[in-house]
């Protein structure tokens, strides 16, 4: 199951990447496997989505989401 | 002034450090560039307790030394580049105190560079409202390092921060962070060995950084480019592994000293705010109310301040007549420069505005919500959801707008945003098309409720947009991106506005613009003055002696010969001359050779058409009476077809030249300032006026 998947209110944990250029960028802010990660809010049109990672919260689109595997 | 010592102030975006910049430096600040990239540079200084001279440098905010953007580059060249003379003798690194995670990773970076450092622990009043508990000297102990908690917005601990600046070491003590070496052991021990450095993690980052880096030649460049290849070293794995491993650091350091409440409160606060401001419907009309709100203010607010502003220089150019002798010097200095000038500062207003209300949507944390909901809706055009703000301020003036896009950190975005903003309706074309519809649209309601010359206005408005948009599409198609477009964004707390900053920005981008977008106007207008008050040969001389003839002194008033005299000098001028030139070219849109002239000269700015208008058909008083330009425009017939000059046709021909034709020297030279390239102003200058003159064909030939 991919971020992008995870329903607004779930909660999952990062697993893995399957972009290595996105992940670099993701890890930086705070993203890393292990993290528990929830989606907060979804955007008015539907994308990009909000969650909170790391203690705070961090806005990215879909596709961008589609690159974070959960456990 | 005096430096002592020099300290870099580095740190997350959103971290305070710019109102911790402000608070240090007072207004003993400067603004610059720092050499070759359009990255702001901002320095001051700060007096220490023991009486030495501190020189601040507000390095631009980021997550890692890994840049991003252009912006982002600046740190690690400033940081590590040994040559450069800004090169810090401490690093004043600010921590969020309320996310200290996310924070110290950059701290670990930089730490690891071996350049004295100090945590500036800042925030911390939010951090104990939210719970968070730190054991500051347990924290300090394991990182080596003196760490101040401070508030900077409360201007708490920045005493204590002078003093412990006051006090560093000239030498780095910090703990190591990671064990860089194991990233990538041999070629790490190559670099060191074959640059001759001391520092292992600055050959590491000269490996990954070599390509964009200016401080270093390009055949050592090339060396490093060949020892990658022979360890087989991957940048991306490696800064993912480094990543990794400065995290597992920091999370053992944070589970020692922190604890922090299951969910802050912070959080739920913005959370709770968010669910409004974001709201699938009430987002959309708050966002709406918020921008109808400062487009308004930006117009009424202005008008008075832009009013004095206009008057004063009048004022000025009056008395400066009367003062000194009458001759082309005085008229040059006078008429051209000091009249270019104050063509300059009427727009301080509308700027200072513009970036006031920027300065408080981005510090309240409102800013990334409307990119947050615009995103989807500008991508599809290839824009941003942060090109919405240029957009729209594009309204007001185009100029403030493009200085705006700093906010855009995809280089193509960007560039898509500054080349289509100025087909955005601006206040500078308000007269004109007030002045235009007025004459040939009927002031009469259809449907009762709608007034058909405010709907050709509003009209205008629409068209101006939705142009704009397909154009950014166009861009799209043609501009080939540098980088992957990223939405990897911070939403941030919601926060009250620091006045301070407010204050700050709009006297830094009044000044900007005052400095380097004056230099090019001023010049364009002493141009434009040369050429309408000289003309070739001895035209002029003749004009005077057949007006000095008795027939026309008896016969006219003197200030009716004036206007006479005024008009055919105007004529027989190098701009008038320059009219009868293009006259061919601009008669297919249905222009005439006064149209001509105005053209020409409303180049400098759009407004100058109203004035030039004025002259050429010779009115009384000031150029600000509409009235008697619009009936002596109404009268005016074409002597050969005897027809009226300014038909439906010629009129909307005219709004559409003026609806696309970059008329306007503020926009090129800040889109020059902006891109630092000739290029991209001449690009634009170009399309629009390919575009100006294809729309006014259709229209003049559609409507005839």
């Amino acid at each position: 199951m991919t971020l992008s998947e995870l329903k607004q209110g779930a909660i999952g944990i990062v697993k893995e990447f399957t972009d290595l250029e996105m992940s670099v960028k993701l890890m930086e802010m705070g993203c890393l496997p292990g993290e528990v990660i929830t989606v907060a809010r979804v955007a008015p049109l539907g994308d990009p989505i909000a969650v909170n990672v790391a203690g705070y919260q961090l806005s990215l689109r879909k596709f961008e989401a589609s690159t974070i595997i959960l456990q | 002034m005096k430096t002592d010592l020099r300290v870099a102030l580095v740190g997350n975006p959103n971290t305070g450090k710019s109102t911790l910049f402000n608070t240090l430096t007072g207004l003993n600040q400067k603004i610059g560039n720092f050499p070759g990239v359009t990255v702001d540079k901002k320095t001051g200084y700060c007096q220490l307790p023991d009486g030495r001279n501190a020189q601040i440098i507000d390095l631009p905010g980021t997550y890692s030394l890994y840049p991003k953007s252009q912006d982002e580059s600046i740190v690690f060249s400033i940081l590590a580049d040994k040559a450069n003379p800004l090169r810090p003798d401490l690093v004043v690194v600010i921590l969020d105190a309320t996310n200290l995670k996310r924070n110290l990773l950059l701290y670990t970076q930089v730490a690891d560079l071996k350049i004295p450092v100090i945590i500036a622990l800042n925030m911390m009043d939010l951090a104990k409202k939210s719970g968070i508990s730190i054991d500051i000297d347990l924290f300090s102990k394991k990182l080596g390092v003196p760490v101040v908690p401070m508030s900077a917005r409360r201007l708490d601990g920045i005493d204590k921060l002078k003093t412990a600046i006051s006090f560093a070491n000239s030498i780095a003590l910090q703990e190591e962070s990671i064990d860089v070496e194991t990233i990538a052991p041999q070629l790490i021990g190559q670099i060191t060995k074959e640059f001759k450095l001391d520092n292992p993690y600055y050959a590491l980052q000269l490996a990954h950084q070599h390509e964009t880096i200016k401080f270093i030649s390009p055949a050592e460049s090339d060396r490093i480019e060949a020892l990658e290849q022979e360890f087989s070293f991957h940048s991306q794995k490696a800064q993912a592994s480094e990543t990794i491993a400065r995290y597992n650091f920091i999370n053992d350091l944070l589970y020692d000293t922190v604890k922090v409440p299951e969910t802050a409160q912070e959080q739920t606060v913005s959370n709770r705010i968010d669910k409004v401001l974001t709201h699938k419907v009430f987002g959309f009309i708050i966002f709406f109310g918020v921008l109808l709100f400062m487009f308004q203010s930006i117009f009424s607010w202005s008008a008075y301040p832009m009013e004095l502003i206009a008057d004063a220089f009048v004022w000025v150019q009056s008395h400066l007549h009367q003062i000194l002798p009458a001759g082309p010097l005085t008229g040059l200095f006078v008429d051209g420069v000091i009249g270019g000038l104050s063509g300059v500062m009427v727009f301080i207003p509308q700027i200072a505005i513009l970036f006031a209300f920027i300065s408080i949507l981005e510090d309240t944390g409102y800013m990334s919500r409307v990119t947050f909901m615009m995103d989807k809706l500008m991508r599809k055009v290839g824009l941003n959801g942060k090109s919405v703000v240029p957009l729209i301020g594009g309204f007001a003036c185009a100029v403030p707008s493009i200085m705006s896009t700093r906010t855009i950190e995809n280089w193509k975005d960007r560039m898509i945003t500054i080349m289509v903003t100025p087909l955005v309706t601006c206040s500078a074309r308000l007269p004109i098309y007030t002045l235009l519809i007025a004459l040939v649209v009927p002031n009469r309601n259809v449907w009762w409720l709608f007034n058909m010359q405010g709907l050709a206005l509003t009209g205008m408005y629409v068209f101006s947009l939705i142009s704009a948009v397909i154009c950014a599409f166009v861009f799209k198609l043609i501009l080939k991106g540098r980088e992957r477009g990223y939405f990897i964004m911070e939403l941030p707390v919601y926060r009250m506005p620091r006045w301070n900053n407010v204050a700050y920005s709009m006297y830094e981008r009044s000044k900007a613009f005052v400095l380097q977008a004056g230099k090019v106007i001023i010049a364009i207008s002493v141009i434009l003055w040369v050429l309408a008050s000289y003309g070739p040969g001895d035209r002029f001389k003749q004009i005077e002696q057949k007006y000095s003839r008795p027939q026309y002194l008896q016969k006219l008033k003197p200030d009716e010969l004036k206007r006479a005299i005024n008009s055919e000098k105007l004529e027989n001028s190098y701009a008038g001359v320059l009219g009868h030139a293009i006259e061919p070219a601009i008669k297919p849109l249905g222009f005439d050779w006064k149209i001509g002239i105005a053209l020409i000269t409303s180049f400098a700015a759009r407004e100058v058409f109203v004035g030039t208008m004025a002259t050429i058909y010779s009115v009384e008083g000031s150029a600000e009476k509409m009235e008697s330009v619009q009936q002596k425009m109404k009268t005016a017939t074409n002597p050969e077809t005897g027809r009226p000059v300014f038909s439906l046709a010629v009129a909307f021909s005219l709004m559409m030249f003026y609806a696309f034709a970059m008329q306007c020297a503020s926009t090129v030279a800040v889109v020059y300032r902006e891109t630092k390239n000739w290029k991209w102003p001449a690009i634009q200058f170009a399309y629009m006026t390919v575009l100006a003159y294809a729309a006014s064909f259709l229209a003049y030939h559609l409507l005839k």
